[in-house]
């Protein structure tokens, strides 16, 4: 909250602790986060690396609290500042949206407002934060655009969302999102959506921030380029559990999960052409027709018979890192 | 509306003719396309060269509104160039009309980016495969004949026989994207364009589609025209390599020569931007940071098209369009050209 | 309006055993308000089709002395539903007019419906010249006002039922035309519509094939309701005197007949007024169902227990991430 002071360095600015979420569909209720736990540093980066449906944009959205009315948070904490999030009233939650949480969603046209001037929204936060009139806050408003790189920036207030390109729309959430100097700022897949070279800007433009604002960033991707590049720890989660956590560097040289080392295989990146990607076969389960043993079991090269009968634990193997996986020994020796 | 330009410089092309001296199975000259009239009119191509061999497999790069997309279309005779030709083995599709038009048709088809607006949610995947059969009615003659082909085809994409009779929504996004190869293939195509195949995919599931495509080429001998903003996925794929900006091919040659020695600042720079892998190679030092962003196609640059975030940009790239530098590919294959005024040379530094 | 049931059964006969979708009487089973109007709007079938044949003349036979009596039940069957100023009985005569109804509205709307679709889903496919000159048509009708045309051409003409379902059919054209158009300019520019185009097929098949039955639900919707307005209409011209004449009879008609004694004699306007509003909501309740029976990627929605279906929470399977 606004009273309690911003935490020392060393403590987590976010920690996320055995976070559950159940979805209600029509098949019943199926459990989309379950039990996922990590925590991130100011000034670090942590991805949570996953692809489609794997809960990681659940996960995300539990943490600023908007999420779907059809999902539930069933058990867990999400702690800043010292407070759990989830015990809070809504009241209390929205004071910490923006000073303390702060979000980028993907697409940046429908994250803004199409009928008001980019500068009144970029200039929102500071009046119902700080208080401020409206012409201070368009003055911040245009502070913030010149920071973020947008050419000619007071004219530019008065334009609309549709007169940007993909770009400076991007550039614009992230100016909104980081208006209020936010001690963990949620980035949920900021650069999907743009070309590879606007991509590079957005994503220089997010690491000086950064930097600048000493943040804790959560980058939520299924990029894993972008993660070898941009993130210090990395989360990789299959079908709404953790399976492997640790420092990218390591974790991305010597994977201790199967489906983590599927995952680089697939990456056509170093391939030689012409010979097959070493493909993961299937797809991820139904979140309604999660096996019981491991989530891993129906695609892993290595399944064995303990795998049906027994789901692994996230289990520490030294050095900060842990996976889950009962066999990630044989993996760390091939 | 042909540029001006193609008379100071020739355009980066391939060659007119096969080593062998056939007409290559696709080749397209000088083909320019504009949308809109007068002050609104937007360039999507401006005199594109292409050349396709049987077999092959040729990339096509670019961020969006290099016209790829248009181009696509073209090749698959949606849309009607306004100057320029396209040759299927010496054939022009445009002056086709009645049964030959039908014919050539067959030759070329189309996997789309998503797999899940490109199939009519209302046909089961069997219907759907089957769809170009009810026009092509020769192809296969009977009932039976149909469903078994349908089954090949549903094994050949790796697809089970029980898949035939559910609907799209009952099939993940890689499963949909293998009933659209599957579709491209029923008419037994020389050419299959692939705009943007696995973009929409999975990172594990989209290793699965490149596989079965790359094994469909060595199988049937398909050739590809692969459209792609991903590098990593066209360097998998791809025997020779065309980078366009802004309706126009700034490079292309053979895929080992523009991925090792790029010599387009921008075609550098793309390749600079992507991330890689390597958690050891830091993005940060080896990128090239381009200024702003893509001009809009409403209104292109005189001069180099590249020239407004080209750091190697001066006063000539604004006076006058790039000549072609040519330079023999390093495996002695195609001919490695790029459309600049200061091209990138062996071993020199970025600037 | 039978073109709303039938419509929901077709494709489904198709599928193999295995993956066969629901019968559509079993989806129709399932959801409670369209079972009721399935079966108020076969009962009105029937009785439009075989009601004559037990009423005779009574709807047409006067007697001076039961003029204007309450519905009640002591009065014998004709009695039901109380007598109108002649003393004819409300019930032979609201079943007499459900005929003459029927057979005005549903000609004119299918009419309509099937020229305008036509028209539109062509128009809006190819584009350019074609779309322009449909839609300036379609401007020029709509432009007068059906009512005046009707008056204007049923003068001329003499007051058929004939003229009267031509008239009301034109008048009516742009409505789908427009629909459709929209529609069909819109799915022109799908992925599966160009796919359709790289196979070669030609565009009638591509309009039959992929616009029609997407289009289709919302047209028949957009009927339903039209069929309202088409009875009202031709109440209206009834009522003008040009529109159905006595001594036959329609449920328009009866409810301008009976206007002037709705303070002293409700049971005269009512009623009628009530057949065709429930007509009218059956209707619509059943395009509704068939527009998502229809759908396979919504008819899962039919198979749920009702408590659940309408709760926002609900999430189809297929979304679940």
């Amino acid at each position: 909250m606004t009273t309690t002071p911003a935490p020392p360095a060393t403590e987590p600015a976010l920690a996320v602790e055995g976070l559950c979420v159940d979805l209600s569909t029509v098949s019943g209720t199926v459990r989309a986060v379950d039990g996922v736990s990590f925590s991130v540093r100011r000034g670090r980066t942590l991805a949570l690396l996953g692809e489609s449906g794997c809960g990681k944009s659940m996960t995300a959205l539990s943490v600023v609290g908007l999420l779907d009315p059809a999902a539930e948070v069933t058990a867990g904490a999400v702690r800043v500042r010292g407070q759990d999030t989830l015990r809070m009233s809504a009241a209390e939650r929205r004071k910490l949206a923006g000073p303390v949480l702060s979000i980028v969603f993907q697409d940046a046209l429908t994250a803004l407002n199409p009928v008001q001037p980019v500068g009144r929204q970029i200039g929102e936060p500071f009046r119902i934060h700080r208080g401020l009139s409206r012409r201070q806050a368009e003055e911040k408003a245009i502070e913030l655009m010149t920071r973020v790189g947008i050419p000619e920036p007071r004219q530019r207030a008065k334009s609309y969302p549709h007169q940007f390109s993909g770009g400076m729309r991007q550039r614009l959430l992230i100016a909104m999102a980081v208006a209020l100097d936010p001690d963990v700022l949620i980035a949920d897949e900021p650069t999907t959506a743009l070309d590879v070279t606007v991509q590079a800007q957005i994503m220089r433009l997010l690491r000086d921030l950064q930097h600048e604002r000493d943040m804790a960033v959560v980058l939520i991707t299924h990029d894993l380029a972008v993660v070898a590049q941009r993130a210090d720890d990395v989360v990789v989660m299959y079908a709404g559990t953790v399976v492997e956590q640790g420092p990218v560097h390591d974790v991305f040289t010597s994977p201790r999960h199967p489906y983590t080392r599927g995952l680089l295989d697939s990456v056509p990146e170093d391939a030689e052409r012409g010979r097959p990607l070493p493909a993961v076969p299937g797809s991820p389960p139904e979140l309604s027709a999660v096996p019981p043993g491991c989530v891993f079991q129906a695609r892993c090269p290595m399944v064995r018979e303990r795998c049906v009968r027994e789901r692994p634990s996230l289990r520490g193997t030294g050095d900060g890192r842990s996976a889950a996986c009962h066999f990630s020994e044989e993996l760390d020796r091939a | 509306m042909p540029d001006p330009s193609r008379t100071t410089a020739a355009a980066p092309g391939p060659r007119t003719q096969g080593p062998d001296g056939h007409p290559p199975l696709l080749e397209v000259r000088g083909v320019t396309k504009t949308f809109g009239s007068g002050r609104r009119r937007l360039t999507a191509l401006d005199g594109v060269d292409l050349r396709l061999g049987r077999g092959e497999t040729l990339g096509l790069v670019g961020e969006s509104g290099c016209g790829k997309s248009t181009l696509a279309r073209v090749l698959l005779g949606l849309e009607r160039p306004d100057a320029g030709t396209v040759r299927y083995d010496g054939v022009d599709p445009f002056a086709l009309r009645g049964k030959e038009l039908l014919a050539w048709r067959r030759r070329v088809q189309m996997v789309f980016q998503d797999p899940f607006a490109s199939l009519n949610a209302r046909m089961s995947a069997a219907e759907l495969i089957g769809e170009p059969w009810r026009t092509h009615r020769d192809v296969v003659p009977d009932a039976r004949a149909r469903e078994k082909r349908i089954r090949e085809l549903l094994s050949l994409v790796g697809l089970r026989d029980s898949d035939a009779h559910r609907h799209p929504n009952e099939f993940s996004g890689g499963q949909r994207q293998r009933i659209g190869i599957a579709r491209a293939l029923a008419l037994d195509p020389d050419v299959i364009v692939c705009d943007e195949p696995v973009s929409a995919l999975d990172l594990s599931v989209q290793a699965q589609v490149l596989n079965v495509l790359s094994e469909l080429r060595s199988r049937l001998g398909v050739a590809y025209v692969f459209i792609s903003h991903d590098l990593s996925v066209v360097r998998y794929i791809s025997d020779r390599v065309t980078v366009m900006y802004l309706g126009k091919v700034i490079e292309h040659g053979a895929t080992e020569d523009v991925f090792e020695q790029p010599r387009h600042p921008y075609t550098a720079a793309l390749m600079s931007a992507a991330p890689v892998l390597d958690t050891s190679r830091s993005g940060e030092d080896r990128e090239i940071r381009l200024q702003g962003e893509i001009p809009s196609p409403f209104d292109i640059p005189s001069g180099c098209r590249f020239r407004t975030r080209c750091p190697r940009a001066e006063d000539r790239c604004a006076a006058e369009a790039p000549p072609a530098v040519v330079r023999d590919g390093a495996g002695g294959g195609d001919a490695h050209t790029a459309l600049c005024h200061f091209p990138l040379e062996a071993g020199t530094a970025w600037a | 309006m039978t073109t709303a049931e039938t419509s929901a059964a077709p494709a489904e006969d198709t599928a193999p055993a295995r993956n066969r979708p629901p019968r559509w009487w079993l989806l129709l089973g399932r959801d409670r308000a369209a079972a009721v109007a399935a079966v108020v709007l076969t009962s009105v079938v029937l009785v439009a089709l075989f009601g004559r044949l037990f009423i005779g003349d009574r709807a047409q036979r006067q007697d001076l002395d039961a003029s204007l009596r309450p519905p009640s039940l002591g009065d014998g069957v004709y009695g039901l539903l109380g007598t109108d100023v002649l003393g004819r009985s409300v019930l032979a005569r609201l079943i007499d007019a459900a005929a003459t109804t029927l057979s005005v509205a549903v000609p004119a709307v299918l009419c309509s419906l099937l020229i305008g679709s036509a028209v539109g889903l062509w128009a809006g496919y190819h584009g350019g010249r074609r779309e322009s000159v449909a839609m300036r048509v379609a401007d020029v009708i709509l432009s007068f006002p059906s009512l005046l045309i009707a008056v204007v051409v049923l003068y001329v003409l003499s007051p058929s039922a004939l003229n009267i379902v031509l008239i009301l059919a034109v008048a009516r054209i742009p409505v789908y035309l427009r629909t459709s158009r929209a529609e069909a300019a819109e799915l022109r520019s799908r992925l599966f519509v160009d796919a359709a185009r790289t196979f070669g097929t030609p565009g009638r098949h591509i309009i039959h094939r992929h616009i029609l039955p997407i289009a289709l639900p919302t047209l028949l919707t957009v009927a339903t309701l039209d069929f309202c307005f088409v009875m009202l209409t031709e109440s209206s011209l009834s009522f003008l005197g040009i529109g159905i004449q006595p001594p036959d009879v329609s449920w328009g008609l009866m409810v301008a007949q009976g206007r002037q004694y709705l303070q002293t004699a409700w049971w005269i306007t009512v009623l009628p007024g009530l057949a065709i509003v429930l007509t009218t909501v059956s209707a619509t309740v059943l395009a509704a169902w068939a527009r998502i029976a229809t759908d396979p990627a919504q008819r899962w929605r039919l198979t749920l227990p009702r408590k659940r279906r309408g709760a926002s929470a609900a999430v189809p399977p297929e979304m679940t991430p």
